[in-house]
């Protein structure tokens, strides 16, 4: 590890908060990312997660609280701390009026990679994300897809230990964010930190050790996602399919069943005990003279812990009260 | 050291993205040269009189035209993120900015020195002229970085900030009228301005020792003086808009 202090932790902010006028936007959220982590962080639209990875890479200043990155006070050392991270925004935000080459080569000079490195480690990201046959091309002829890929591309030029993306894949095609989903875990494997700002539940899913929600400006939950799934009770789902359409308020009165929801020939049965439910689901058609076509038991998704979370724009009491002690991680 | 080298590496990004930017082109170039020329036509002046009112002017304006498009350009496209990420402080940045506008006033300022020549202008002092020419181009480059800590993403807004300033020191500053001329109003008027200095320094360097109405070490010390306060100005009218931009 190259120009950090020893630390455990490579991300770490104490009641950080921003104010926007009279908006609380960020409201005391504490976070620690350990070294070689991948950190997702998730919220609705607004709920403040922009506004906390701006902090946390130094754009713009909290009105409290403090960030630590890998060792370095972001107040007090701002330049040490930068140099230590790559930051790809919500926007791609390459220089249009360079090549792509240019664009790598301004990262390495103002990350201050010497000359030699920097050519080097620019032809090997040009080569990894698929763009070295444009390289000498001129970003805005890119696709977006492209410009991403550039920009990921232009956060590693320093080779740094922290990464920061916030929304990474929003709106690309299926192979650019498969290739970049896959560079993050062959990043992370080499290592890396990794603070990842996504929309996509599959994705904080599928590539975070941890994920925290953010709503309000508040964090709301802060655990691995399958501790989140699992602290979530009431969220198991047995997914049914009828020969003939049913009436929904016979499922309702099921052992064990919280809702019912219809999804095209599809009905969705909630609840807390699953193996009682399907039982009672067997005998009920049986005597119904129904005949069930499918039958699945479906464990909650980290979408429906999101859901539950922010749905309703509020964190319930029972919520907070399931998931306590995460935030305090 | 580290952070001079930086400012550098955002120089040359500016000098190639926005050397031949349409707003540089017209209002640093085109705009100044149309003006001189409405002034010039079907007047009899001394050639060495109109070299030196065209070569402060020439300065003034080509290095105060790259600062103000590069600030709300970089808003507007979100480049502004990135630097702002990037281990560079605010003075760095605004340090490459200035350096890509100072080449640029430099290099544009050799076109009247060479026409003058071409008349038949003699350069009396080529070296205090040269000085002078690097010492206001940094100065109207931190008075256009002044302009740009406009919080908008609008060029047009900030060219039009800087317009409305740029002209009527163009004409209170000895370029068109000598200041030995000038009413004590308008004199007095003329020693606020930067510009004054330079075309003062021009004239003293071109027209002759008899030509200047200050003293050399003070259109120098002026220009210096102006330079700091402009710098310093723009640094914390950057620090408070920064935030606003991004």
């Amino acid at each position: 590890m190259k120009n950090t202090k020893n630390t455990k932790n490579m991300i770490e902010a104490e009641g950080l908060t921003k104010n926007y006028g009279e908006v609380v936007a960020v409201d005391h959220i504490d976070i620690e990312v350990a070294s070689g982590e991948i950190f997702g962080f998730l919220g609705p639209n607004g709920a403040g997660k922009t506004t906390t990875v701006r902090m946390l890479t130094g754009i713009i200043r909290p009105t409290r609280g403090r960030v630590r990155i890998a060792g370095f006070d972001l107040r007090r050392d701002p330049i040490k701390a930068k140099e230590v991270m790559g930051v790809v925004p919500e926007l791609s935000n390459a220089y249009n009026g360079l090549s792509a080459w240019r664009n790598l080569q301004l990262m390495a000079e103002l990350y201050g990679v010497p000359a030699k490195d920097a050519k080097a480690r620019a032809e090997e990201l040009l080569v990894r994300f698929g763009l070295h046959d444009r390289k000498d091309h001129r970003t805005k002829t890119f696709s977006k897809g492209m410009k991403q890929r550039l920009v990921i591309a232009m956060s590693l030029m320093s080779d740094p230990e922290i990464l920061f993306l916030d929304e990474p894949t929003s709106g690309l095609d299926v192979l650019s964010a498969r290739m970049i989903k896959e560079v993050l875990r062959e990043l992370n494997n080499e290592g890396k930190t990794i603070f990842l700002t996504t929309h996509y539940m599959e994705e904080a899913n599928q590539l975070c050790n941890r994920v925290a929600i953010i709503n309000h400006g508040k964090i709301a939950a802060v655990d691995s996602p399958e501790k989140l799934k699992a602290r979530m009770g009431g969220l198991g789902r047995v997914e049914v399919s009828f020969d003939t359409p049913v009436d929904s308020s016979d499922l309702r009165r099921l052992s064990g069943v919280t809702d019912v929801r219809a999804s095209g020939d599809k009905t969705y049965l909630y609840t807390d005990e699953p193996g009682r439910t399907i039982q009672h689901l067997v005998d009920c058609c049986r005597s119904g003279g129904m005949e069930i076509v499918t039958l699945n038991t479906l464990t909650p998704t980290l979408e429906d812990v999101f859901i539950k979370l922010t749905g309703d724009g509020e964190v319930s009491v029972g919520d907070a009260n399931a998931l306590e002690g995460a935030a305090n991680k | 050291m580290d952070q001079m080298r930086r400012a550098f590496a955002i120089a040359k990004k500016d000098v190639r993205i926005y050397y031949l930017n349409g707003p540089v082109v017209i209002f640093g170039i085109l705009a100044p040269a149309f003006l001189f020329l409405a002034f010039m036509i079907g007047r009899d002046l001394p050639v060495d009189f109109l070299i030196a009112g065209l070569l402060g002017m020439t300065v003034f304006f080509t290095s105060t035209s790259i600062t103000p498009v590069i600030a709300p350009t970089e808003t507007q496209t979100r480049n502004l993120e990135r630097l702002a990420a990037a281990p560079v402080s605010i003075t760095t940045i605004l340090f490459g900015d200035m350096i890509a506008s100072v080449f640029f006033g430099i290099a544009i300022s050799l076109v009247p020195i060479f026409l003058g020549v071409a008349f038949g202008v003699a350069i009396a002092h080529p070296l205090i002229l040269a000085v002078g020419i690097v010492l206001a181009a940094f100065c109207f480059s931190a008075l256009g970085l002044v302009f740009s800590s406009t919080p908008t993403s609008m060029t047009s807004t900030v060219m039009m900030i800087s317009m409305l300033t740029k002209f009527p020191l163009v004409f209170v500053s000895g370029v068109f009228i000598p200041i030995q001329e000038m009413p004590s109003w308008g004199r007095a008027l003329a020693s606020l301005s930067p510009l004054t200095y330079i075309t003062d320094l021009c004239r003293y360097c071109i027209e002759g020792t008899c030509a200047n109405y200050y003293p050399v070490p003070l259109d120098i010390c002026a220009l210096a003086v102006f330079l700091v306060i402009f710098m310093v100005t723009a640094v914390k009218l950057h620090e408070r808009s920064l935030p606003m931009r991004l």
